[in-house]
């Protein structure tokens, strides 16, 4: 076996603003050309690993270390920032902060720029870098017109017009849509190939950064490495569901249907996946013995928005003929391309923009002379964007604000915080200053600031962006149990399993229109559907397939129902 | 450790950013017409503090004059030097207050305010008027009452918007192993 | 608008021009038209901007908006000078050709409307050129240009930086607004002065608090790609100078050393015709 490029032995640090390290004992090597992927629950450490690794801490946050890290055989605090990122290219968790230069161009060119390469050849390498990523008709557009997507290729870009030897990656796929993410896992995976530099992928969706192999799996739970194998192994253990990281659904079938998944199958995708005919005929049966739900008789409509269109100021046409109907009690998803209209639409529905045509009525009344404010009473909106929401120091005080300019008195408000603090799993932060959460966390916070406003219905963007699996299912159990008490609650995501698990029914958004209003099964069985809208079709539909079912989306159907009355009881 | 120069770099692309988005397109009518109450010097205070004097002089600099660009009339360059010198001024008590590390207290507020009255008399009411007779030959009584008008209107915002902001910022810093879960 | 500069691409000699020779002339340009009053010269410049203006084919709907505002800005400054000081331009001169009074000490004379002539000159001659800057230079040219001139790369690359976020920001601001609104907070024009700043506040606290994050992260992405390692640095964006901008920068040169020259053979800033 080859030199490590990067090894860190027993290793730990300490943040200066922390009581506690936040690593602890870290052994770990990678080696060159290794693909390796960090996965573990919210807050256990990972982007600070990464951040040992680029050098950003000893260099740039301060705190206390033990242990060593070395790259190329020498220790990170003998090297400088600089010489580090000539081995280590990095892609940070927030592709819009990594966004440095005006064009896109600009940005790619950076770190030439900072070397001082003449400009012919500085224009030729940023050519061929983004050719590679295939952003190369885009290169004098400014930040500000690309999609996530887009942002995320010239990030990309950025890093490998420098020869590096380890590609880090934090969290790459947050906010993408699915199929985006598929590809840019698959862009990863060339890019792999292609330079041999070892690549590390910090990352919630499993079964998505599984799409193309990895050789490892690195598995950290609050500071510690507490398994490092291959996927093959990892999967076929206990390890994942434990540490409330979610398994790939395919597995999570197979499970029910009391198949024990073992590393001989070659668990890691559904592609390699082999099950044997006794396996299939358990599926097979479990499925015949799932009895379908009942559904529920309509209910009143609660909001109605009829033939929206609506422009920016800019001239820009977000949404066009949009027309979608809501009724009391429901619990729906919004899913579509990054650049689709979802945000807008929402923004048009709270008044935080103004429709040009159409209406928009809520229970039966018409909403056109209604002020923001107004309409805030009835529906709430929790912004993509965390860091938009928040204006208070404190967590508490972020929290009670809607509940201020109310005008209900501290004793009021004091037990309505708490018990919405416990439910979004923020009460042992209670005292902190918000600025020292992790991106998880502050959207809870905003989650935490709407839902105790009590409204009747409830908008959430990305809700489960940046969330692990643990911190997901508390959500999105509370936002059960609420829509259960009869708050209607629509999501806009770019999750397919929290689309399926949760969303009876789901709209799907393409260019500023609306393609289709099914359920969320039958949206992600129809390939039409999935391919115009960048979804991506569920594993189990696969899984159905391969075990020779003839109603895959009544699978994908009966799967959705037999969870959640497991998840009931 | 020392500061990362780059830091400060970026303070001061960001900052005079946030100074031109103020001082352009946030503006509060005040009760006397034709004039906004300008709330970029309560920022510009605030981060010659965090970040020292060099930075506050060219967020002054840089933001005032892409501000007088914008409006595509001439830049009115003894008015951009005087807000360069505002914030070189604020920023030489970014040693006193310990801001950076989320200290602020009466103290604090105290240095703050009387340091900014002082620097806002210096520009608006010193630098900027003198330099409108040597570089325009305006007449001395016309810039000396605007500088006045000007200074007073700068220093309330200041110390409004400008405390408020060292106060939140403050409070928003976490201080050194101060962050334990509790339950 | 979305940012300063206002660029609109068409081609023209203007355009052409490196942003470096453009901001360099920029400089001359209105150390000339500031450091003199003699009416001559600012003659010539005035007509010499309104060729430029004309040449790089900006066209006057594209920047309706900010004449007008300059318009009032001159005019009010103009007023203003004249309540405060209506013998301005008889203590400049030195002689008092008196014309007509309008009560008390508001007495017009020859040397006042002069004065106020020259001053309106001044901005005929310095506005078509601010604007031209403005619309013909590519945003992402001016900090390489800055960095030509001799400022410090670091330095060039902080305007760069104010350039790449003041869109982000206005976006931030607005989306702040809005959320800030949804929690029920009042932003109407109809409240007091102070209910307003307070409001603001609760906008301003959250968009500046948030960019001091952010100045974190973007320095540490900005290091992890190398910016501030060496002494210099290359830009995409910068182009070789051509002969056209020598012969612009020299023409800017000759303007700036006229303007000088005057004032030294006029004994002062002021060419007086009434003496
Ligand atoms: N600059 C900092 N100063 C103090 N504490 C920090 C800092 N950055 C992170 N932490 C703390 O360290 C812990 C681990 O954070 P880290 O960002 O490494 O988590 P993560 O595993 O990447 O989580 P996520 O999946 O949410 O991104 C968290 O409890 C966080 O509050
Ligand atoms: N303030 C704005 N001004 C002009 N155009 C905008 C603005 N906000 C969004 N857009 C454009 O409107 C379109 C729809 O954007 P929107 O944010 O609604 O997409 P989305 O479906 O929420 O995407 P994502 O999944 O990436 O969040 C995009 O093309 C976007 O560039
Ligand atoms: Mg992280
Ligand atoms: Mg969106």
């Amino acid at each position: 076996m080859n030199e490590p490029i990067v090894e860190f032995k027993n290793f730990g640090f300490q943040y200066n603003a922390q009581a506690e390290p936040t690593l602890y004992d870290i052994n770990l090597k990678i080696h060159k050309g290794e693909k390796v992927l960090i996965a573990g629950p919210s807050g256990c450490g990972k982007s600070t690993l990464a951040h040992c690794i680029n050098g950003l801490i000893p260099f740039s946050f301060r705190g206390e270390s033990t242990g060593t890290v070395t790259i190329m055989g020498r220790e990170t605090k003998d090297l400088s920032l600089f010489e580090i990122s000539k081995t280590v290219g990095t892609v940070l968790q927030d592709s819009d902060s990594q966004f440095i230069g005006l064009t896109v161009a600009e940005d790619i060119a950076f770190a030439l720029e900072n070397d001082c390469v003449g400009e012919p050849e500085m224009h030729d390498r940023v050519q061929k870098a983004a050719q590679i990523v295939n952003i190369e008709s885009h290169l004098l557009h400014a930040p500000s017109e690309l999609s996530g997507g887009q942002k995320q290729r010239v990030s990309l870009a950025g890093v490998m017009v420098d020869d590096v030897d380890v590609l880090l990656f934090d969290e790459p796929l947050a906010n993408l849509d699915p199929a985006t993410g598929k590809s840019a896992i698959e862009l990863i995976d060339e890019i792999h190939k292609e330079t041999g530099a070892a690549v590390i992928i910090i990352e919630h969706r499993l079964e998505d950064v599984l799409h193309r192999d990895v050789d490892r799996i690195v598995l950290m739970k609050q500071g510690r490495i507490i398994s490092d194998t291959s996927p093959d192994v990892l999967l076929s253990s206990d390890l994942l569901l434990e540490n409330g990281i979610r398994e790939p659904l395919y597995l999570t079938a197979i499970k029910y249907a009391g198949v024990k998944v073992t590393e001989e199958m070659l668990p890691h995708s559904i592609r390699s996946l082999k099950l044997s005919d006794d396996d299939r005929g358990s599926v097979v049966s479990w499925f015949r013995s799932t009895p379908p739900r009942v559904r529920e008789e309509n209910r009143p409509y609660l909001l109605r928005a009829k033939n929206i269109t609506f422009s920016y100021s800019s001239g820009h046409r977000a949404l066009t003929d949009v027309s979608v109907d809501v009724r009391k009690g429901e619990l729906i998803a919004i899913v579509g391309t990054n650049g689709a209209g979802k945000s807008t639409f929402s923004k048009v529905v709270c008044g935080f923009e103004h429709e040009q045509e159409g209406e928009i009525e809520f229970t039966g009344c018409d909403w056109k002379n209604m002020s923001l404010k107004e309409r805030a009473d009835h529906v709430g909106y929790v912004m993509q964007n965390p860091n938009q929401m928040l204006s208070k120091p404190m967590i508490y005080d972020e929290v009670a604000l809607g509940l201020r300019t109310r005008g209900l008195s501290e004793d009021e408000i004091r037990p309505r915080v708490e018990k919405t603090l416990k439910t979004c799993g923020l009460w042992p932060f209670r005292n902190w200053p918000v600025s020292a959460l992790s991106f998880g966390q502050k959207k809870r916070v905003t989650i935490a600031s709407i839902l105790v406003l009590e409204p009747e219905m409830i908008i959430l963007d990305e809700p489960t962006a940046g969330q692990d699996y643990r911190h997901y299912t508390e959500i999105m159990e509370f936002l059960r149990d609420l829509n259960s008490e009869g708050v209607t609650v629509v999501m806009i995501t770019h999750d397919m399993h929290l689309m399926l698990e949760y969303a009876e029914r789901s709209v799907v958004f393409t260019d500023g229109a609306v393609i289709a209003d099914d359920t969320s099964a039958g949206i992600l069985t129809d390939p039409d559907i999935i391919k115009r809208a960048n979804l991506k079709e569920t594993s189990l539909y696969d899984l159905a397939v391969m075990c020779g079912i003839e109603e895959p989306r009544e699978f994908v159907q009966r799967f959705i129902d037999y969870e959640r009355e497991v998840f009931r009881s | 450790m020392k500061r990362s120069p780059v830091r400060t770099i970026v303070a001061i692309g960001i900052g005079a950013a946030l100074f031109f988005v103020l001082g352009r397109f946030v503006a509060i009518p005040s009760p006397v017409p034709n004039t906004n109450i300008c709330l970029q010097y309560g920022l510009l205070g605030f981060m010659a503090v965090l970040f020292g004097p060099i930075a506050g002089l060219l967020i002054g600099l840089i933001g005032h004059f892409l501000i007088d660009l914008s409006w595509g009339g001439g830049i009115w360059w003894s008015w951009v030097i005087a807000s360069g010198i505002f914030g070189l001024l604020m920023g030489c008590i970014s040693r006193k207050i310990a801001l950076a590390d989320g200290v602020f207290g009466k103290k604090g507020i105290a240095t703050f305010n009387i340091t900014q009255i002082i620097a806002h008399l210096i520009c608006w009411v010193g630098v900027a008027p003198a330099l409108d007779i040597a570089m325009y030959a305006e007449p001395a009584n016309k810039v000396f009452v605007q500088g006045l008008v000007g200074g007073i209107a700068n220093i309330i915002t200041t110390a409004i918007v400008g405390t408020l902001l060292c106060l939140a910022y403050a409070a928003a810093k976490p201080k050194k192993g101060s962050l334990k879960e509790e339950n | 608008m979305r940012n300063i500069f206002n660029y609109i691409d068409r081609p023209s000699p203007v355009h052409r021009l490196t942003g470096a020779t453009k901001f360099i002339c920029l400089l001359l340009w209105s150390f000339a038209a500031m450091s003199t009053y003699d009416t001559r010269l600012l003659v010539l410049l005035t007509v010499l901007s309104f060729v430029l203006f004309y040449i790089s084919k900006i066209r006057l709907r594209d920047v309706s908006f900010l004449l007008s505002f300059m318009a009032v800005f001159m005019i009010l400054n103009n007023i203003l000078i004249f309540l405060f000081s209506p013998q301005h331009g008889v203590t400049l001169y030195g002689t008092c050709h008196e014309l007509f009074s309008l009560g008390g000490r508001y007495v017009v004379t020859k040397e006042q409307l002069f004065y106020h002539l020259n001053l309106v000159l001044k901005y005929f001659a310095t506005i078509p050129i601010v604007l031209l800057f403005v619309c013909t230079t590519n945003p992402s040219e001016f900090a390489a240009s800055l960095n030509r001139v001799g400022v410090r790369y670091t330095i060039a690359y902080s305007v760069a930086l104010a350039l790449r976020y003041i869109p982000d920001i206005q976006k931030s601001y607005h989306e702040i607004s809005q959320a800030q609104q949804a929690r029920g907070i009042e932003m109407s024009k109809k409240q007091n002065l102070v209910k307003r700043l307070k409001s603001a506040s609760t906008i301003l606290i959250p968009l500046i608090l948030s960019s001091m994050d952010r100045i974190d992260v973007i320095s540490n992405a900005m290091e992890l790609r190398g910016f501030g390692k060496g002494k210099k640095r290359t830009w995409y964006m910068a182009r070789p100078f051509k002969a056209a901008d020598i012969a612009a920068m020299a023409v800017c040169a000759l303007l700036l050393g006229a303007s000088i020259t005057l004032n030294v053979i006029n004994g002062g800033r002021f060419w007086n015709p009434f003496v």
